[in-house]
């Protein structure tokens, strides 16, 4: 009954294409916004943000790069895990060769390095569309893991062949390194993931956004209009490698506070940002939280009901969520191929009408 | 009609100077000739018909004008200079808009994105101001919203401004194709059958939309029809095409009563 446009009149176009035309819509953000923000860095714990939240946003973050690229664009990538390495391995020797650097400035400067490579391995893309395009950027995905592994400049020769990310501070507060509090990842994290979905919904809902998407949907006709294909693939490889780039950054310095390439950004790691992607819903900023979050609590979720509620033993429980998540995985796509966001979709249009079926 | 300051048409519109010139050109895929040897002229203000039996050349002629197909031989002048071989997208920001014969949409978009598309060539707003939104891109947003808005009224299509064009029947889905083309604002806009697959009164509309588009917005139109009678009401000039050859260019009851047009329509005894 509350969730009406009626009566909420529109008197500019500004106001018409509002990111949120809904009353309750606009309501539900702010109360989300306040609640991430002002509430739970107090009742956060080393459990939750390691297991749960601060995965999540990073992978957020990762997804919304993907799904600019994949879902706005329509250029299939699966060199996710390299373009994150690339950040995490650009921030690892900005952090290093410049100690005194900011760390808040040593994750953009990440991400900015890797929107270069990631232009570079997009040049393809001008030539090639579709499965061949994936199997390009697989080439990338393999190329950037062999060359972290091989080339001992990037892991500053250290004997294990890892990288481990120093202690910086920001305002005095330890943000990476053993001492940090489980807060101030969190709080960390937020802000990029905040600043960086304003900067993915603005960049898709005008020009830029529009030539992606034409693009994606009829390249032919695209061009017919006056969009640039070599400028809206670049642009679109570029802006998704630098979130990509930042999420690398954050899950190596912040995350895992030490990584090993293979292993952190393989490619299990392209196909698990793809996955959330697609049960996400492509095309969608909303979807990109959707996804990251189903995949990152759903395996959390089955653990703690299997090992904890049941009393299963850990190796069962660890082969069964394999089952569980991939059964739901394949249940799911076929239910609604379109993703969570489309899901979403259908019930706001359904709670519009209510309780009226008509 | 040699006229080079132009012509008045017999309803009393004044047709300006010449904006497209082909001169014999000449297009060939390996050993078979599309278009061979074809010239003719397009005016500023006119309605120019473009006709000929399936095969002719007749879409291969509109891809050489958009720069899909370069020819082998030939001139293209364009706006008084020639033209020289140039992409797509660059054509498009001189001026030159069009639609195509299969509805080529943009299907994940809604009606009012797929048009605001179209005015892409006259956004400017960069990719950092794009990200910010606030302020110069908000603006030129709200701006270019009230041009398409023009069009939308223009075009009578206000009702489905949200919705995703995918969902559309077909004669709207023509009708935003067209809008499209319209929010470029181009001076020469190519219309690739726009009335295929239609009934007669969708037909009738998109009649009246050509002619009000031309009257009110003095676009210049090229246009490649099927339906004969839509063709001698609307257009000022035809140009008949058979076998990639040009047969016929005049009014259109000069065309229509030359011999060797209705030996190409109606086929002659060999004997």
């Amino acid at each position: 009954m509350l969730y009406r446009e009626a009566g909420d009149y529109k008197t500019t176009y500004t106001e018409d294409s509002q990111t949120f035309p809904i009353k309750l819509d606009r309501i539900g953000y702010y109360s989300v916004l306040i609640i991430a923000f002002l509430v739970v860095p107090f009742v956060i714990n080393d459990y939750w943000a390691n297991a749960v939240l601060v995965p999540f946003l990073i992978y957020a973050i990762a997804v919304l790069g993907l799904n600019i690229l994949v879902g706005y664009c329509g250029q299939l990538s699966l060199g996710t895990g390299g373009f994150m390495a690339v950040g995490a391995y650009a921030c690892y020797k900005l952090m290093t060769g410049f100690p005194d650097l900011n760390i808040f400035f040593c994750v953009i400067l990440a991400g900015f390095v890797t929107a270069a490579v990631g232009m570079l391995f997009g040049l393809p893309s001008l030539r090639i569309k579709g499965f061949y395009l994936a199997v390009a950027t697989l080439a990338a995905q393999f190329f950037l893991v062999w060359l972290f592994n091989k080339v001992p400049w990037f892991y500053n020769y250290s004997a294990s062949g890892q990288i481990s990310s120093p202690e910086r501070t920001l305002g005095g507060i330890a943000i990476t390194g053993p001492h940090t509090e489980a807060w101030a990842k969190y709080l960390f994290c937020l802000v990029f993931v905040f600043l960086l979905a304003w900067l993915a919904r603005n960049l898709t809902r005008g020009n830029l956004g529009r030539s992606w998407m034409a693009i994606r949907d009829m390249d032919i006709a695209a061009e017919i209009i006056g969009v640039n294909p070599l400028k809206a693939k670049l642009t679109a490889f570029g802006v998704s490698s630098f979130f990509i780039g930042v999420a690398g950054a954050l899950f190596f310095a912040v995350y895992l506070g030490a990584a090993e390439v293979g292993e952190a950004f393989g490619i299990q790691k392209s196909f698990l940002i793809l996955f959330m992607v697609i049960i996400g819903g492509l095309g969608s900023i909303f979807g990109s939280f959707a996804g990251a979050a189903f995949l990152v609590l759903l395996p959390v979720l089955l653990k703690n009901v299997l090992v904890g509620g049941l009393g299963w033993q850990t190796d069962i429980a660890a082969h069964l969520e394999f089952v569980i998540v991939g059964g739901l995985i394949i249940t799911f796509l076929i239910l609604e191929p379109h993703g969570l966001a489309q899901l979403w979709r259908i019930i706001k249009e359904k709670l519009r009408l209510w309780p009226f079926p008509h | 009609m040699s006229l080079d300051e132009g012509y008045t048409t017999p309803d009393g519109r004044k047709i300006g100077a010449v904006v497209m010139e082909m001169k014999n050109i000449t297009l060939r895929f390996g050993g078979v000739v599309a278009i061979e040897n074809i010239s003719f002229d397009i005016r500023q203000g006119e309605i120019r018909a473009i006709i000929g039996p399936n095969g002719a050349g007749k879409s291969s002629m509109l891809n050489v004008i958009n720069g899909f197909y370069h020819p082998q031989e030939g001139e293209i002048w364009y706006k008084g200079a020639q033209r020289q071989a140039m992409k797509p997208h660059a054509i498009a920001r001189q001026g030159i808009a069009r639609t195509f014969q299969n509805i080529a949409l943009f299907n994940g978009m809604s009606t009012l994105d797929n048009i605001m598309t179209g005015r892409l060539t006259h956004m400017k707003s960069s990719l950092l101001m794009q990200a910010i939104w606030k302020g110069p891109a908000e603006r030129e947003e709200s701006e270019q919203r009230e041009k398409v808005e023009k069009i939308i009224d223009f075009l009578e299509i206000q009702s489905i401004r949200k919705t995703p064009v995918g969902r559309l029947p077909y004669g709207l889905q023509k009708r935003v194709e067209l809008a499209r083309a319209l929010a470029a604002e181009p001076t020469l806009l190519l219309l690739d059958e726009p009335m295929a697959g239609m009934n007669v009164e969708e037909k009738e509309d998109m009649s009246r939309f050509i002619l009000d588009v031309n009257d009110e917005f003095g676009t210049t139109i090229a246009l490649i029809e099927h339906d004969m009678g839509v063709v001698m009401d609307i257009s000022d000039r035809v140009v008949v095409m058979d076998y990639g050859k040009k047969i016929g260019d005049g009014t259109p009851e000069e065309v229509i009563n030359n011999q060797e047009v209705i030996d190409a329509y109606l086929g002659v005894a060999h004997d």
